[in-house]
């Protein structure tokens, strides 16, 4: 296990003084090389969640372990591509690299991610596919023992979609690590995660916890989509009788 | 026309040579031609002026008094430029410090640059740090500002992506905080040029015995307008020098990347 969560409650100041509880009782674990989808319509604290997780909001009651006990690692994909605009794609991933990392590192990283060509291109003349595969390619070329992804494919259409989740797991592939994915879209959950967690809405918890079954894992496309869809139809009848 | 297009096209840079050129060409004509219409002694035409200019370059106290004065610009603006930048960047950080400053740098802002320079050649005496001290003052709330309102723009999104991937402190001073801050940098560093050789102008008729300042104030009690104007000029050139020099390879810097 190299990580596990177990948040009791994380709130936000509201303008009129009080506090709104944005995350309560929120518990599960992450194995080594394990891909975790947590879905959740948006605004309901999967965003909050990932910043908890990486260190950069230590204001929350509860306790995020990790298994060798300190934070690993940890490569991020934003929801936006977060590129610094005066740097070229090149430069954007050589400014995250660890001193003592070789030098071809970037090289790889991107070539991973099929932009090796764009290599000397400022963020500002890519498409937005573009801008997030070079994050993704940032994100693994520190070699990280976590991924950390937040909606990274949000607002590109189904094909890009869909190319970008391929380009993901040939990065993945190379060098699998565990990794955490927030979306709000169930397909894009089934077709990248070993295990989907549902958020409910505020205070967010676990709603469910559901492995995606070991033939299905990470084919995309005609197999995620069944699922998804036996997902739904097992959700609409534990929800008829009520 | 067609030499000047071509060697602005040999620059490939700077298209916009030409119709400056012809600009400052016209300028200069007007003035020729309304001087010697007026025919007086106190508005003396543009070809005399600058015979004068070029008379006392060669063979007058020009240059020296233009070292004088620049080196006093050089460490007003390298003082004010460091102290203002700091300062700003703290206020726009912080907002617990922007509230207990603001006011101060209110008080800074609109004490008439002509009050803190006699207060400080009273208080510390008409030496050369009194002078460069009381122009950098002068010049040190502007940046303030302004810089200030660069940091308050920075992209948190940005900030927090370094956090995340644990860029150290230098790195992300240097390659994530300042960048976003070149445009207000560059901003106040122009205003600030123009401003300082002002204000330095003014401290050296008050209270030095050297410098463009004290030399024009020596034309003015003769009455030489030619000799103010030579001497105005050459320092107006010299600061246009450092702007095309300086400023716009700045610009330049600060534009990578932008569609």
């Amino acid at each position: 296990m190299i990580l596990s969560v177990d948040i009791e409650k994380k709130t936000f100041p509201t303008p009129d003084g009080g506090e709104r509880i944005v995350l309560e009782g929120l518990r599960f674990s992450l194995a080594e090389r394990e891909i975790v989808a947590i879905v959740g319509p948006s605004g309901c604290g999967k965003t909050t969640l990932l910043k908890l997780i990486g260190g950069l909001d230590p204001h929350f009651q509860g306790r995020i372990a990790w298994g060798n006990g300190r934070l690993p690692r940890v490569g991020t994909v934003f929801q936006e591509p977060r590129l610094l605009p005066w740097r070229t794609v090149r430069q954007n991933v050589e400014l995250v690299l660890p001193a003592d990392f070789p030098a071809g590192a970037t090289e790889q990283a991107l070539e991973a991610v099929g932009l090796s060509n764009q290599r000397d291109a400022y963020p500002a003349q890519l498409s937005l596919g573009m801008a997030r595969r070079v994050a993704i390619a940032r994100a693994f070329a520190i070699e990280p023992e976590i991924v950390l992804m937040d909606e990274p494919f949000v607002s590109l259409d189904a094909s890009t979609a869909e190319q970008s989740r391929g380009v993901l797991l040939a990065a993945w592939n190379r060098r699998p690590t565990a990794a955490l994915l927030v979306t709000h879209d169930l397909v894009e959950a089934a077709s990248l995660a070993d295990r989907i967690l549902t958020l409910s809405v505020g205070p967010a918890r676990i709603a469910s916890d559901v492995p995606v079954p070991t033939e299905l894992r990470r084919k995309g496309g005609e197999a995620a989509a069944h699922f998804v869809a036996a997902l739904r139809e097992a959700a609409g009848k534990r929800a008829a009788p009520a | 026309m067609i030499a000047s297009d071509r060697a602005a096209g040999v620059r490939g840079t700077n298209p916009a040579l030409p119709v400056r050129l012809t600009s400052l060409a016209a300028f200069l004509i007007l003035w020729e031609i309304v001087a010697r219409l007026a025919d007086t002694r106190v508005f003396p035409p543009a070809s005399r002026v600058i015979a004068r200019m070029w008379s006392e370059a060669v063979s007058g106290p020009l240059p020296l008094d233009l070292v004088i004065t620049l080196g006093r610009v050089a460490a007003a603006f390298a003082i004010a430029m460091v102290l203002g930048t700091a300062v700003g960047l703290a206020m726009g950080s912080w907002r617990k410090l922007d509230l207990l400053f603001d006011s101060w740098l209110t008080v800074l802002l609109n004490l008439p640059a002509l009050v803190l320079i006699v207060l400080i050649y009273i208080w510390f005496g008409l030496t050369e740090a009194a002078i460069v001290f009381a122009v950098a003052l002068n010049k040190l709330p502007t940046t303030a500002i302004i810089v200030r309102e660069g940091a308050r723009s920075v992209d948190r999104g940005l900030v927090e992506m370094a956090e995340s991937f644990r860029i150290g402190t230098w790195p992300r001073m240097r390659h994530v905080l300042l960048p976003q801050l070149y445009p207000y940098m560059i901003a106040a560093a122009r205003s600030g040029l123009a401003l300082i050789w002002k204000i330095v102008l003014v401290a050296e008729i008050l209270g030095r015995g050297s410098g463009i300042g004290f030399r024009i104030q020596v034309y003015f009690q003769l009455f030489d307008v030619t000799g103010i104007l030579a001497y105005s000029l050459a320092f107006i050139l010299v600061v246009q020098l450092i702007e095309w020099g300086a400023l716009q390879p700045l610009d330049r810097l600060a534009a990578r990347g932008r569609p």
